[in-house]
């Protein structure tokens, strides 16, 4: 048809009505009435520019349509001034419909909002007449598919023509920038006022939710009321990119009608998305059903986005595989969650754990793995982790996985880009940290302190040291690092670093580090010190006690004996009648009930210690030199210490029974009388005692954490069943 | 060139297993499922051996008229098992290897993939477009 070559050059259209078209201010006697109009022919394709009636005879009436393209504005501009235009082709279309934006055809009757829609579009399409509008702004704001300026077409073609006088490009996404007012020919001081009354009329001063068209989506948009005008928009902005399928003809009236409705949940929803809400799922995605993107976006504000103030993107508008700074900047914050040290990995575990919390398929998250780790070591870097991150956020929000890692995700762009600007933070003190093993207790102190639940097994590079301990069971180490006067300081932070490794010690770290401490404090013991046998049994309760705790943690699933706590506690306790209480109350109790089992396990672990320090060694031989009797449960002691050892090793009986479950009986193991002082041993009762107390205690606690445990995951079940219950009807029908 | 690749989990079900052309992949299945005994036999014989001097690459397993049965079995006792072409005779034993070797590493790789379990079935496609290039390439 001809129509459609010339539509493709700027010209002229001239179109044959049957019948009077309604124009808005229609005063036949005008003959160049300058309307906006938007034309759809039988070929379906829409022609806008401007119009200008021209009566040719009483039954037919001409309307002459220029188009021109933004190259081209100004001679049509030109030729406006002096008259309508004679440039381009002419042709008569038969049956051509015209619709005209008319804000009583698409808006709900609203008495007074009509009105000044009403005026506001005749001021408007005054002004437009003297900037046409390109037809790209026109096919963006979607009036092209629907063949009428409605009200949010009008409202994005007003957006697109300001970001493109702005310099932005005219693309939808430039809407989301803050953008001045569109500047028209004729645009006077009164013509804006009108401009914003409408606006404030309407009330729309929310801010604009995130509208999840590229990457950017999670962004903040941080808006203006000039913004405000852009939410009724939401729906054909969001519709013709992703489902322009889906729009219909009536959407106008939808979306407005839904604009009018979903105003409160719009208002609700930006406000909410500074938090990181859950609920924000359900008003937006209830408002919005058609609107999968949005759904996606509050599911990416349920990933605990962080709300950061949009940054201008128009470095790289088109491009979705590139990071910003700001999801840069949490990324990091994401990763320095599970992983404090930034040079190092995230392990698989950790990062499958942290990753399904998206609630991605497992497909698509073994996928996005396959991209991210490019070197396929089972663990993430930084880079790695942020590509992961990314794709999982561009997944989320609607874009197809690519095929291959795109080039801006790639490691070693990003660690390129990564590191340049992290240099000078204050990331480096995590760096520096990680380096020596002198700053372990600082970076033990950090670790703890950012996040106690976390598995730090990566931690572990940094300190090789303790790696022969973990062997060994932290046990030795603290052993280890017990009897060594002048490694105190420095063993201690290793053994507290190998508790920390553990993953099961995270919790316990917290002990450790405040025994360590108390180790320090401590006066130097001679080496022999036996009643670090003690501090397993502690260490271990305090893995029992802390486990709970954990979300990853097992409650049935008791860990090994971990790291003896500090021993010079118990030393102290039996030697130097210090405060005990202070020493031994950091230790959780609860050893007492369970000693029998302990002893054995325990022997093991002693035999492994005994390689690693010999003056540690608890074996089972060490019973044959135990001293006193052991009546009481005390933690396995050192050979040295012949007195304590049969005393430790009940401890080590008892913390084996514990972990194996509570049981009441200290079993204890009668040993051949030692030649230590009956005052000593009557100390070590006391010591006991109170140590079993407080393990009653810590049991007691445990006993109660694990049943709120419980009755968190009861729940969850229930949420669960309900939500089955939920989505089982709907499959059925 | 290689007609049918599959890789054979330590209890012997398949975890992965593709062959070209579609409609004789009964027939390869049933192949590959034949082969496992000769795999097993193969192993055993050298299983006298300790692990480490066992040698993953098993070579020919059985020859038919129309293709050839070759094996690989890694450490953790996963077997590969490749369906070649007789008609193809410029395939060497090296090449097999090579191919193999391939194979082996792809496989690791998708075992780091901490989503995925092992046991499960492979769908990687990475893991794919690696089989892929080795069935046409040597086609």
């Amino acid at each position: 048809m001809q129509l459609a070559s010339d539509i493709s050059k700027t010209g002229v259209l001239w179109l044959k009505a049957r019948v009077p078209l309604p124009l808005p201010g229609d005063s036949p006697a005008s003959a160049t009435e300058r309307l906006f109009l938007c034309v759809e022919t039988s070929s379906s394709l829409c022609v806008e520019g401007l119009c200008y009636r021209r009566r040719v005879s009483p039954s037919c009436l001409l309307y002459r349509l220029v188009w021109p393209s933004i190259e081209e504005r100004a001679p049509i501009l030109d030729s406006r001034k002096n008259g309508p235009c004679s440039q381009g082709a002419y042709c008569l279309l038969e049956g051509a419909q015209l619709y005209l934006p008319s804000p009583t055809n698409y808006l709900p009757k609203g008495g007074k909002k009509n009105k000044a829609l009403e005026k506001e579009k005749h001021n408007q399409g005054k002004q437009i007449s003297t900037l046409t509008v390109p037809e790209n702004i026109t096919e963006l704001c979607g009036a092209k598919r629907v063949g009428y300026f409605g009200l949010t077409q009008f409202y994005v073609a007003l957006k697109l023509i300001a970001a493109a006088q702005s310099g932005l490009p005219v693309r939808v996404e430039s809407i989301k920038c803050e953008l001045p007012l569109p500047r028209f020919m004729a645009l006077k001081n009164d013509s804006e006022i009108r401009y914003s009354n409408p606006v404030e009329f309407h009330g729309m001063k929310c801010q604009i939710p995130y509208v999840t068209m590229e990457k950017n989506s999670f962004k903040r948009v941080d808006d203006g009321e000039k913004q405000d005008t852009m939410s009724p928009t939401m729906s054909p902005i969001s519709s013709p990119p992703s489902s322009p399928s889906n729009y219909q003809r009536v959407p106008l009236t939808y979306g407005y009608g839904k604009l009018r409705s979903g105003m409160d949940q719009i208002h609700a929803a930006p406000y909410e998305a500074r938090q990181l809400a859950l609920q924000q799922e359900g008003p937006t995605s209830g408002s919005h059903g058609p609107k999968p993107t949005r759904r996606q976006t509050s599911l990416i504000r349920s990933l605990s986005v962080d709300r950061e103030p949009q940054e201008s993107n128009s470095n790289y508008p088109d491009d979705p595989w590139r990071i910003t700074e700001e999801q840069r900047e949490y990324y990091i914050n994401q990763f320095k969650s599970l992983q404090p040290d930034l040079s190092s990995f995230i392990s698989g575990s950790l990062a499958k754990n942290f990753f399904t919390k998206s609630k991605l398929t497992i497909p698509e998250l073994s996928y996005i793995w396959e991209l991210s780790d490019v070197d396929c070591d089972g663990a993430l870097t930084l880079p790695e982790f942020c590509a992961a991150f990314h794709l999982i956020v561009a997944r989320k929000n609607g874009y197809p996985l690519p095929e291959s890692l795109p080039q801006t995700l790639q490691p070693d762009y990003l660690q390129s880009a990564f590191l340049k600007p992290k240099r000078d933070c204050a990331l480096f003190d995590s760096y520096s940290e990680s380096m020596s093993v002198n700053q372990q207790p600082r970076d033990l102190n950090r670790i703890e302190k950012t996040s106690i639940k976390e598995k730090v097994d990566l931690t572990a590079p940094a300190q090789d040291v303790n790696i022969d301990d973990k062997q060994a069971l932290k046990i030795s180490s603290v052993d280890e690092a017990m009897p060594k006067d002048v490694c105190v300081d420095t063993a201690s932070p290793k053994d507290l670093n190998t508790l920390k490794a553990r993953p099961r010690s995270r919790s316990y770290s917290n002990t450790s580090l405040e025994e360590a401490m108390k180790r320090v404090e401590e006066p130097p013991t001679p080496p022999p010190r036996p009643q670090k046998s003690h501090s397993r049994a502690s260490s271990l309760d305090l893995n029992k006690v802390f486990q709970p705790n954990a979300p990853a943690a097992k409650p049935g699933l008791l860990p090994p004996p971990p790291a003896l706590p500090p021993r010079p506690f118990v030393s102290q306790v039996l030697h130097h009648n210090t405060s005990n209480d202070s020493v031994s109350q950091p230790k959780p109790p609860g050893q007492l009930p369970s000693y029998g089992d302990f002893r054995l396990p325990e022997q093991t672990d002693q035999v492994s210690e005994i390689e690693l320090h010999p003056q540690l060694t608890r074996t089972p031989s060490q019973t044959e030199e135990s001293g006193s009797p052991v009546k009481k449960d005390l933690p396995p002691s050192k050979p040295i210490r012949r007195k304590l050892r049969p005393e430790n090793q009940i401890m080590e009986n008892q913390e084996h029974s514990s972990v194996s479950g509570p049981s009441t009986v200290p079993t204890v193991k009668p040993h051949a009388p030692v030649q230590k002082q009956s005052s000593k041993q009557k100390k070590a009762i006391q010591t006991a005692i109170r140590k079993n107390k407080e393990a009653n205690a810590v049991l007691a606690r445990l006993n109660s954490e694990l049943q709120q445990q419980l009755k968190e995951v009861h729940q969850e079940r229930i949420a669960l069943e309900n939500q089955l219950e939920q989505l089982r009807p709907v499959t059925v029908l | 060139m290689a007609v049918c690749i599959a890789v054979i989990a330590k209890e012997n079900y398949p975890l992965y297993i593709r062959s070209i052309p579609a409609e004789h992949e009964l027939k390869f299945h049933y192949t590959v499922h034949t082969s496992l005994d000769v795999v097993d036999e193969k192993v055993s014989a050298m299983g006298k051996a300790l692990v480490d001097q066992r040698e993953l690459y098993l070579g020919l397993l059985y020859p038919t008229e129309d293709y050839k049965v070759y094996g690989y079995v890694t450490n953790s006792k996963v077997k590969f098992v490749m369906v070649v072409d007789s008609s193809n005779t410029a395939l060497r034993d090296n090449e097999i290897r090579s191919m193999f070797r391939k194979l082996h590493n792809s496989y690791t790789d998708v075992m780091c993939n901490p989503f995925y379990n092992p046991g499960d079935r492979i769908h990687s496609r990475a893991f794919d477009n690696m089989v892929t290039s080795m069935m046409v390439q040597v086609c």
